[in-house]
């Protein structure tokens, strides 16, 4: 980037509460419904039909702000904000705009970034539109399809303020976010159905000039690549165009992500005047100071919070704390191992390792996961304690998964335990050397690096259990080195 | 007294995409005009001191988070005027380019 110009960014998070049903009527928010299987005269508009607000929308979108410290609003005011497009059936959407739920908060950037403290505008509550179909149908040059299962989903719209300077950091922020609402359990992070979308807002000014410069916004890029990726254009462009004489036109863009470019959205459709009133259909939200406590109180331990602690009360390094803390499932599972085994970096290196390649592997969840905390610290402990080797603890692990046996059993049933009695390794040891005249005269001759192949051999006989300790002073032993 | 213009008309026009003939502006222009200088007397009030009120109730009505039957898609869409009845999906006139 030139270093002519400074970038000013700040994003608009829409993120779907995870309520079962929707903002203001009954109908199901399950995804991947027959389409229209989840409307009802509510959520399509029908005349007549009257919105009531979902409690637990509200304690979700409550739990957001106060995580993110907002300053929760005791008194908010739903209201109309007006425009025509069908997936829109009552021709407004009903959000907050003067009056919303949250106001301020932030949340603090690592110093990689840049280290600022990014805060936030507002949160506010809204509804969803339903999904509209362009393409796919004989007649879709002349019709577009609506299905409505989205129309009425709960969202809550996070606003930031412009305090982000590069691409990178505007991207980690969005995953920070991310992570915090998954954490939660606000929201379940699924930017592909669409649960997590991100908008950003673009411009470009001279280092230390107060004035914002015109900004453009990108519309919903779905990864935390493509975020960083659009941001990184839309910076460039603009600066290309200033460089040029040329003027910045405050519009909307999308971005393709094949061509890693932005471009145009609308041009005559930008008639737009939302006309926002307060909803007369709904009475203000009210949350009281006890309804907040509540909310507070129940708040989790954040995952910032909680790597400090695994730090702190394990011992395990950063790199760990940082791993273990993706989802509060698994640091819970992490826990849970360590305490009943009592050798935390042994549960982190089993969790960092084989649980977390079997989870993205098998494409599952933690809570999916068919061996518990105290079953892989039962194989930790016997691995600890000799009865098996950690090769064959990975050959335990596997087995484990897929039976959900626990490991001594396994290694009972199957024969796996290590042999580390002289009287069964010692004749294989002969055998091995017997079998091996020429490289025993090289190990006799000083080449000592061979003394390894023949270890190896006996391992292998042994299919990995003899003890690889007893078997190298056995071998040196009958060597005479 | 109101003070709508034909400019005005055509701009809640153009939002609401409507398209007005001459006639029809000129016909509403003077019926929208008519209706706010009749709301127009509310100004005539004074309301210092009075809270702004956005709705009539002031207390919270909230429902619990429990789902209820949605419509079958056939009574859905019975009434729209064009619908993909065997996918479930409303049908409109195309809306982008």
């Amino acid at each position: 980037m030139s270093d002519t110009f400074e970038a000013v960014i700040g994003l608009e998070i829409h993120a779907q509460l995870l309520t079962a049903t929707k903002i203001f009527c009954g109908c199901s928010t399950a995804f991947g419904a027959p389409p229209n299987a989840h409307a009802c005269p509510v959520c399509v508009g029908l005349p007549g039909a009257l919105p009531v607000l979902n409690r637990r929308a509200v304690d979700l979108a409550v739990t957001a702000a106060l995580a993110l410290g907002c300053e929760v609003q005791e008194r908010s005011v739903f209201a109309r904000k007006n425009y025509f497009y069908p997936d829109l059936p009552k021709g407004y959407q009903i959000s907050q705009f003067e009056l919303p739920l949250a106001l301020g908060g932030g949340l603090q950037m690592p110093a990689s970034v840049g280290g600022r403290f990014v805060k936030l505008t507002r949160i506010h509550m809204e509804e969803d539109a339903g999904k509209s179909l362009h393409e796919g149908f004989a007649d879709s040059d002349r019709k577009t399809y609506l299905d409505y299962n989205r129309s009425g989903v709960p969202l809550v719209e996070i606003v930031s303020e412009p305090d982000m300077r590069s691409a990178e950091e505007a991207a980690l922020f969005f995953e920070t976010l991310r992570q915090i609402l998954v954490w939660l359990g606000v929201n379940d992070g699924n930017m592909d159905e669409g649960s997590l979308r991100c908008d950003a807002n673009v411009s470009v000014r001279r280092p230390g000039d107060p004035k914002l410069g015109t900004k453009t916004e990108v519309k919903n890029v779905n990864s935390f690549r493509y975020l960083e990726k659009a941001i990184e254009f839309e910076i460039g462009r603009h600066i290309d165009v200033l460089d040029h004489g040329g003027r910045i036109v405050q519009e909307t863009r999308l971005f393709d992500a094949a061509q890693g470019k932005t471009y145009s959205m609308r041009s005559k459709e930008e008639a737009h005047d939302y006309r926002y009133f307060p909803e007369p259909d709904l009475p203000p939200l009210m949350v009281d100071a006890a309804r907040r406590d509540r909310i507070k109180a129940a708040l989790p331990e954040l995952p910032e919070a909680r790597r400090r602690r695994l730090i702190a009360e394990y011992g395990i390094p950063e790199y760990d704390a940082a791993l273990l803390t993706q989802t509060r499932g698994v640091a819970d599972y992490f826990e849970q191992t360590a305490r009943s085994c009592g050798n935390a970096k042994a549960a982190s290196n089993w969790v960092m390792g084989e649980v977390l390649r079997n989870m993205k592997e098998r494409a599952v969840a933690i809570e999916a996961v068919p061996i518990t905390p105290a079953a892989l610290a039962g194989l930790i402990t016997i691995v600890e304690q000799g009865t098996i080797s950690s090769t064959v603890a990975k050959d335990v692990f596997a087995r484990m998964y897929d039976t959900g046996r626990a490991a001594a059993e396994i290694v009972a049933a199957d024969g796996l335990a290590q042999i580390s009695d002289t009287s069964s390794l010692e004749p294989i040891v002969q055998r091995v050397l017997a079998a091996h005249p020429d490289v025993v005269a090289e190990i006799k001759a000083g080449k000592d690096r061979k003394f390894q192949f023949l270890v190896g051999q006996v391992m292998k006989e042994t299919r990995g259990k003899g003890d690889p300790k007893l078997v190298t002073d056995l071998m040196r032993a009958a060597l005479g080195t | 007294m109101s003070t709508l213009t034909q400019q005005d008309v055509k701009r809640i026009a153009e939002l609401a995409r409507l398209e007005l003939t001459t006639d029809e502006l000129d016909l509403f222009t003077r019926q929208l005009g008519g209706i706010l200088t009749y709301v127009e007397q509310i100004n005539a009030l004074d309301t210092t001191g009075v809270v702004p009120t956005s709705h009539v109730l002031n207390r919270p009505v909230d429902r619990p988070d429990v789902p209820e039957p949605s419509l079958s898609r056939e009574d859905l869409l019975a009434n729209a005027p064009d619908a993909a009845r065997e996918a479930g999906l409303f049908k409109v006139p195309r809306v982008i380019g």
